[in-house]
């Protein structure tokens, strides 16, 4: 790590640390904390982690971006920085200049798909799609005949239907039809629904990973405080040892997540090695994220289950995190096959080719 | 405090991946030779001089070592690569292994020039195996509570005692052995061990009896001592003071790929009966398991990258080993399932299912050996703070 991502993981720990804090969010009751937090992020180039600088961004790299989303999730923020980075990625693949504001991207799932007609409209609906409804732009992926291309377009021009993750964060549906984008341009060879879909898996690994190590930290220094029976409760053997999988889990999540920020920073396209490294972070920080929030829970006891306690904030959205952009069962599906068809004695060249 | 957890994404570096293209050529030709058969190794002790001293002459064994000891001066992250390849397709290690990962090192650090001259090129050329003797019949993962005695005499010391699941005894030609040489303080219950060389073959009081495992094989053994007598060049480091030794160096034993690919074989084999389009839940077990495997690996890459970087890693280190072996220890149980469905005709399912039982049978000792995971799961907790 050099200084220079030191100096995004700093501002970007500083920023959430004043404005994001979780306890501040709880004892606010309500959304009055978001725009500051939002406009501080805007104002230090944050939410454009992903864009160069001729497009308007900030011109990092893209392990800095998913540094930002680690960190972003290490204070489980409602916000939607990671769908904004997303979509800036996106529209700087197209070599479209990228809007301030938040923004959300399109298709999100397999499956779902958008068309450009040749009068400039879009057509088609798609299904849960994160912040739609609370975001000013969506960057698309669209297919004017053969072509795919990447369009920018208002959420105004769209017709949305509220829906709703089991963190409580908009997860709504879209419907293109009859939009006519701001801007359209080809997609560039090899980016496609898969890629993106790709992208969306690695970023969600990412805040797992942040928030794994936010509920790790919370729990062992909840234990360090908490007595009961005469000492703390982390002086007794099996709290110890549930925190200790804890912090495997964490570390889990923080090296698969870490790997694969790596790999994509190093490729030029969504291939087989970036294949492997998405669907083993989003499975491995998937299965992180089911033990982790509850080793969590169980750490806490009752006062971890209130609506008051900051804990929730981070497991509920853990919950809703593992399931955006594929699930572990997805994912291991997909990874399954790939190795089936390879073949037995293809599974370690595989594994030890990095 | 927590948030220290970092693992670096390390790549190996090109000398690294050339050396395993080497390793593969090599371990394909000795299975071509008929060396070893990767489908039958597992069920046995993996014990093979033949194909130890193949690996020596390669230059493989000790290969980070001094070249005045037969050392190749090559890198941590070279010998990870070896380790793992060796591994992953089970290759016979088990004469050079113990020597190569630990008892070597101990040498290196320890003991005196002329013992240093006299065993380290054997152990490189493959013609020198190690015991490890730190358990006793009353103490286990308590290591510090070892009662096996060293007395001071004249021109050497004098051993009495036994150790216990000593694996490699019966083969080995040394061993280097924790022995009390003062009673335990009261500010300081892990003072009083010293480490020595002992020579196995040619010291007279030493006897060896074999232990047997639940299902037959020969790994273990009880070493029993009665007035052996070693000179005093065999003594290891400082008197007393063997537990800062023992500590050294942990967090390469700790997270080499040894630890979580010790049950691979199964996975390999029920990929294999499976075929090249499996139903979806397959597909879905045997992807999951992949998933845990590339992120295991990762991991363990991660922390010898940064060891060889001159980094701390010592929670990393404990955390890859705990997680490492409960996951190889896991595997045969998740493997299992996945081949309930398998046809009994299947072209290898003869071959699976004996190596499945094999396996089901070795995974209890897998987070026993070198440190159990209550131990291990101790150590993380107080890299986190809480002890």
């Amino acid at each position: 790590m050099d200084d220079s991502d030191r100096i995004i993981i700093d501002t970007t720990t500083r920023i959430f640390q004043d404005l994001g804090a979780p306890q501040m969010i709880v004892n606010s009751g309500d959304d009055s904390w978001k725009a500051p937090l939002w406009d501080t992020l805007e104002e230090a180039g944050l939410t454009q982690t992903w864009t160069p600088d001729d497009l308007g961004g900030a011109g990092a790299g893209i392990v800095d971006g998913f540094d930002v989303l680690r960190v972003a999730g290490e204070y489980a923020v409602s916000v939607p920085l990671a769908e904004t980075l997303l979509a800036g990625w996106l529209l700087a693949r197209g070599g479209i200049v990228v809007p301030q504001g938040a923004m959300s991207i399109a298709p999100v799932r397999s499956g779902d798909r958008i068309y450009l007609a040749d009068d400039g409209a879009l057509s088609g609906t798609v299904r849960k799609v994160p912040f739609a409804s609370a975001v000013d732009r969506i960057a698309v992926l669209a297919h004017r005949g053969d072509e795919t291309v990447v369009a920018l377009v208002d959420t105004a021009d769209c017709v949305i239907t509220a829906g709703r993750s089991l963190s409580g964060e908009p997860l709504d549906t879209v419907c293109f039809d009859g939009a006519v984008p701001e801007s359209v341009e080809p997609a560039p060879e090899g980016l496609d629904e898969a890629a993106l879909f790709q992208m969306g898996a690695a970023a969600r690994a990412s805040q797992i990973a942040g928030a794994l190590r936010g509920i790790l930290d919370m729990s062992v220094d909840y234990a360090k405080e908490r007595m009961a029976f005469g000492k703390p409760i982390g002086k007794f053997q099996a709290v110890q040892h549930m925190l200790a999988r804890l912090g495997g889990e964490t570390a889990a999540a923080i090296a698969a997540a870490g790997s694969l920020a790596d790999r994509i920073a190093r490729s030029d396209s969504f291939d087989e090695k970036v294949f492997l490294e998405v669907a083993s972070a989003k499975i491995r920080a998937g299965e992180a994220a089911g033990a982790g929030a509850g080793i969590g829970h169980q750490v806490h006891g009752a006062i971890g289950f209130t609506d008051e306690h900051v804990l929730h904030r981070y497991t509920m959205r853990l919950w809703s995190w593992r399931e955006e952009f594929g699930s572990e069962s997805v994912w291991a599906v997909r990874l399954g096959e790939m190795v089936a068809a390879r073949g037995a004695d293809e599974l370690w060249p595989m594994v030890s080719a990095q | 405090m927590a948030s220290v957890i970092q693992f670096d994404p390390i790549q190996l570096p090109p000398e690294a991946e050339a050396l395993r293209v080497e390793v593969r050529a090599f371990l394909k030709e000795e299975i071509a030779a008929g060396t070893f058969d990767p489908q039958t190794v597992p069920m046995t002790d993996g014990f093979s001089r033949e194909f130890s001293r193949k690996v020596g002459a390669k230059g493989w064994i000790g290969m980070t070592w001094p070249k005045e000891y037969g050392g190749q001066e090559r890198s941590f992250l070279e010998r990870y690569v070896v380790t793992e390849e060796m591994r992953a397709i089970s290759a016979p290690t088990r004469a050079h292994f113990t020597a190569d990962r630990q008892s070597g090192p101990v040498l290196l650090k320890y003991a005196p020039e002329e013992i240093k001259r006299d065993v380290l090129p054997r152990i490189v050329s493959g013609d020198c195996c190690f015991c490890i003797g730190m358990s006793e019949p009353d103490t286990g993962s308590d290591l510090f509570a070892a009662k096996a005695r060293a007395v001071k005499v004249d021109g050497g010391w004098q051993l009495n005692g036994s150790k216990v699941w000593t694996t490699n005894a019966h083969h080995a030609e040394y061993m280097i052995g924790l022995f009390r040489t003062s009673p335990a303080t009261a500010d300081n219950r892990r003072h009083g061990l010293t480490q020595f060389l002992v020579d196995m073959k040619n010291t007279d009081g030493i006897t060896i009896n074999p232990i047997r495992f639940m299902n037959g094989m020969h790994d273990f053994n009880e070493v029993v001592f009665e007035d052996a007598f070693i000179t005093d060049s065999h003594l290891l480091g400082e008197v007393d003071a063997a537990w800062t030794q023992a500590t050294t160096e942990l967090a390469y034993e700790r997270s080499g790929p040894e630890r979580f690919l010790e049950t691979l074989y199964t996975l390999v084999e029920v990929i294999r009966a499976l075929g090249d389009s499996p139903d979806r839940r397959s597909a879905e077990g045997i992807g999951r398991l992949v998933a845990q495997l590339y992120t295991m690996r990762r991991m363990s890459v991660s922390v010898n990258g940064m060891l060889q970087a001159g980094k701390d890693p010592m929670l990393e280190g404990s955390i890859v080993k705990e997680l490492g072996t409960n996951w190889e220890q896991a595997l045969p149980g998740h493997v299992r399932e996945l081949a309930a469905f398998i046809d009994e005709d299947a072209g290898n399912r003869a071959t699976l299912d004996e190596l499945l039982h094999h396996a089901t049978m070795v995974a209890p000792k897998l987070t026993i050996q070198g440190g159990t995971t209550e131990i291990l799961r101790g150590i993380v907790a107080r890299g986190l703070g809480l002890r």
